[in-house]
């Protein structure tokens, strides 16, 4: 059974503009997906993909503007307030950036606890401290951590009090959004190693947000390849990876770093390719194989993948 | 020839000067890329700013050492002449295109102010050049964009038009502190190409700094690697990448996420220590598998071999 469900969401920003004369902008588009316990769905995409928004409908942070979302069963979409808040034990969060998603004001053991004070409320000061505790080993933080504050201690320890914070509450899913791309390669392996260790003990699911593709292959088994606000491939992380159908898939793998200095090609950089088109395939300005059916092409997913000609 | 000597920097930390890099010597030639590789908090940035005198602003100062330009010393020019270096003969790439453009002007009279500041142009003519500047960088439609504000471009079209920015001077010398880690993946390879690019047509020395290995592939010509305020090891690209030597080096290799084994990324036990928190002896000793008491007994000197092509700081590698 699916822990999170996510069916035809759809979310659109209101154009801004001093007079409200801009125009409105669909950030995601018919977006569905499925996951089950024990297994990592990633979202890849560029800035303004709409991967970021679709995590943050899935956690009901964002009012939908159409569509449904359903944890363990429960269909959540119109639930808010206190009823809503008594459902978020399933689903956590853990953000980019672990130097500002802690309050700095706050003990670890404070921070950390905060989630047991609203879903298991009956516990004593201490045995919330001995819970925190043990979740904080588990993270690979010692009882030293307990009363320090966030600016005593590093990026990559303050991204395991993030992971802390998030499983207190014992979730199914957690939603992880760009977790390790503000670390240092040295301690993102040790927060990636982390990660799949916990999936491992505990068969949480995750929803993981990235732009690194390494770090995707790395931790995913399915990936869904997000542009201008809609799905434009999904599938298991190796068949996509290995034969990609979308265009676009294909120039992110291109784009991929390379890891030796033999592997270089020459480009002078000078070509812009940046723009995304209103109407018909939101890829086809950038496509090296548009036609003009592309133009008026209706982007949706036909065998998982949303292109007239794919690859 | 741009020389970085023996130099020692300090940084304010609750009122106290703490070491942050230490005898840092490093050189940057014409028409070469120099990559100053390392982790948050290694002294890499600081090492970089201190070609423009940058930090002091901050409150770091040079401890000992010097920075020579052409056999002069940076340290003893008027504050006219520095001027007139920065941007003019030295000139910079920021790491965020989101901040490095002012907000509330065009960018049409943010390229001008630089071009007026480095050349004698009349209206005319600076605006001609500011069109050829931004063609330089691959922005052809230059009238309409220089009417435009920074908040109505993408973050790879800013970072083009920072680019076309320190271009502006003819720089001999160009600073490129991580210059595409704000930007989509799909944009920082066209963005790493028009640097490299630009590099060479124009001949320019570069020191590239960065803790992206994949950017180092790239575009280095030479990399040093720094940890704990020091270059731990320096060889050609192609030597640290098929023989790096350092243990520092080679567990940064190898924790990359597309170097997998058995399920597991290889990690460094431990963390980056904070300038004032350097171990004894050989400064990486504590995180080291490969450290014995030796190590942390004295420290450890640059050694070097291939005639001098290939050094690291550690007594348990070379020749």
């Amino acid at each position: 059974m699916s822990v999170l469900s996510v069916q035809h969401i759809r979310k659109v920003f209101k154009g801004g503009g001093f007079f409200g004369g801009g125009t409105d902008k669909v950030a995601v588009n018919d977006l569905s997906f499925d996951l089950v316990k024990g297994e990592t769905l990633a979202i890849v995409g560029e800035s303004g993909s709409g991967k970021s928004t679709t995590a943050r409908l899935a956690m009901r942070l964002l009012d939908l503007d159409g569509g449904q979302v359903v944890w363990g069963g429960q269909d959540v979409t119109k639930l808010a307030g206190s009823a809503l808040r008594k459902q978020r034990r399933q689903l956590q969060m853990v953000f980019q950036d672990p130097f500002a998603s802690l309050n700095p004001k706050m003990k670890i053991v404070d921070t950390v606890g905060e989630g047991l004070r609203v879903h298991q409320p009956q516990l004593s000061k201490a045995e919330r401290r001995a819970k925190v505790l043990e979740t904080l080993q588990l993270c690979g933080l010692g009882e030293e951590a307990l009363d320090r504050y966030p600016h005593q201690f590093s990026g990559g320890q303050r991204q395991r009090v993030g992971i802390a914070r998030a499983l207190i509450v014992e979730p199914d899913v957690l939603v992880l959004d760009e977790p390790v791309s503000a670390l240092d390669v040295s301690v993102q392996a040790q927060i990636l190693n982390l990660l799949k260790q916990l999936q491992a003990d505990k068969g949480l699911a995750y929803l993981f947000i990235s732009h690194d593709l390494s770090v995707v292959q790395h931790i995913a088994n399915r990936v869904m390849v997000m542009f201008a606000g809609f799905v434009v491939e999904e599938g298991d992380i190796d068949d996509v990876f290995n034969h990609p159908k979308h265009p676009y898939t294909k120039a992110l793998l291109d784009a991929k770093p390379i890891s030796h200095p033999s592997q270089r090609q020459d480009d002078d950089g000078k070509q812009v390719d940046e723009g995304v088109a209103v109407e018909g395939c939101a890829f086809a300005l950038r496509c090296p194989f548009a036609k003009d059916e592309c133009k008026s092409f209706d982007m949706r997913m036909k065998d998982k993948v949303a292109c007239l000609y794919p690859l | 020839m741009l020389e970085i000597r023996n130099l020692s920097l300090s940084i304010p930390v609750s009122g106290e000067h703490v070491l942050a890099v230490s005898d840092v010597s490093l050189s940057l030639q014409a028409g070469k890329v120099l990559a100053l590789v390392g982790e948050s908090g290694c002294g890499k940035s600081l090492t970089a700013q201190s070609l423009l005198r940058l930090g002091e602003f901050q409150g770091v100062a040079k401890e000992t050492g010097d920075i020579l330009l052409g056999g002069q010393s940076l340290f003893d020019i008027s504050a006219e002449a520095l001027r007139k270096i920065r941007g003019g003969v030295i000139s910079m790439i920021f790491q965020e295109p989101m901040t490095a453009l002012n907000p509330v002007f065009t960018i049409g009279s943010q390229i001008l102010e630089v071009i007026h500041l480095h050349t004698d142009l009349g209206k005319v003519e600076s605006h001609q050049r500011a069109l050829a500047l931004l063609a330089d960088v691959g922005l052809q439609d230059g009238e309409t964009l220089m009417k435009q504000y920074p908040d109505s471009l993408s973050g790879g079209m800013r970072q083009r038009i920072l680019i076309a920015m320190a271009m502006a001077g003819e720089p001999e010398f160009i600073i490129a502190d991580e210059p595409t880690t704000a930007l989509d993946v799909s944009v920082q390879k066209r963005i790493i190409a028009l640097l490299r690019g630009l590099q060479r047509e124009k001949g320019m020395g570069m020191l590239l700094v960065t803790h992206d290995f994949g950017l180092v592939a790239e575009m280095a010509d030479e990399v040093a690697v720094m940890y704990a305020g020091e270059i731990v090891e320096q060889a050609s690209v192609t030597d640290i990448f098929d023989n790096p030597s350092h243990p520092y080096t080679q567990a940064l290799m190898r924790c990359r996420p597309e170097f997998v084994q058995d399920g597991q990324l290889a990690v460094i036990p431990g963390n980056v220590p904070s300038p004032g928190d350097w171990a004894q002896g050989c400064r990486f000793a504590p995180r080291c598998s490969l450290a014995t008491d030796e190590c942390a007994a004295k420290s450890v000197a640059l050694n070097a071999w291939q005639d001098g092509e290939h050094q690291a700081r550690c007594i348990k590698v070379g020749v």
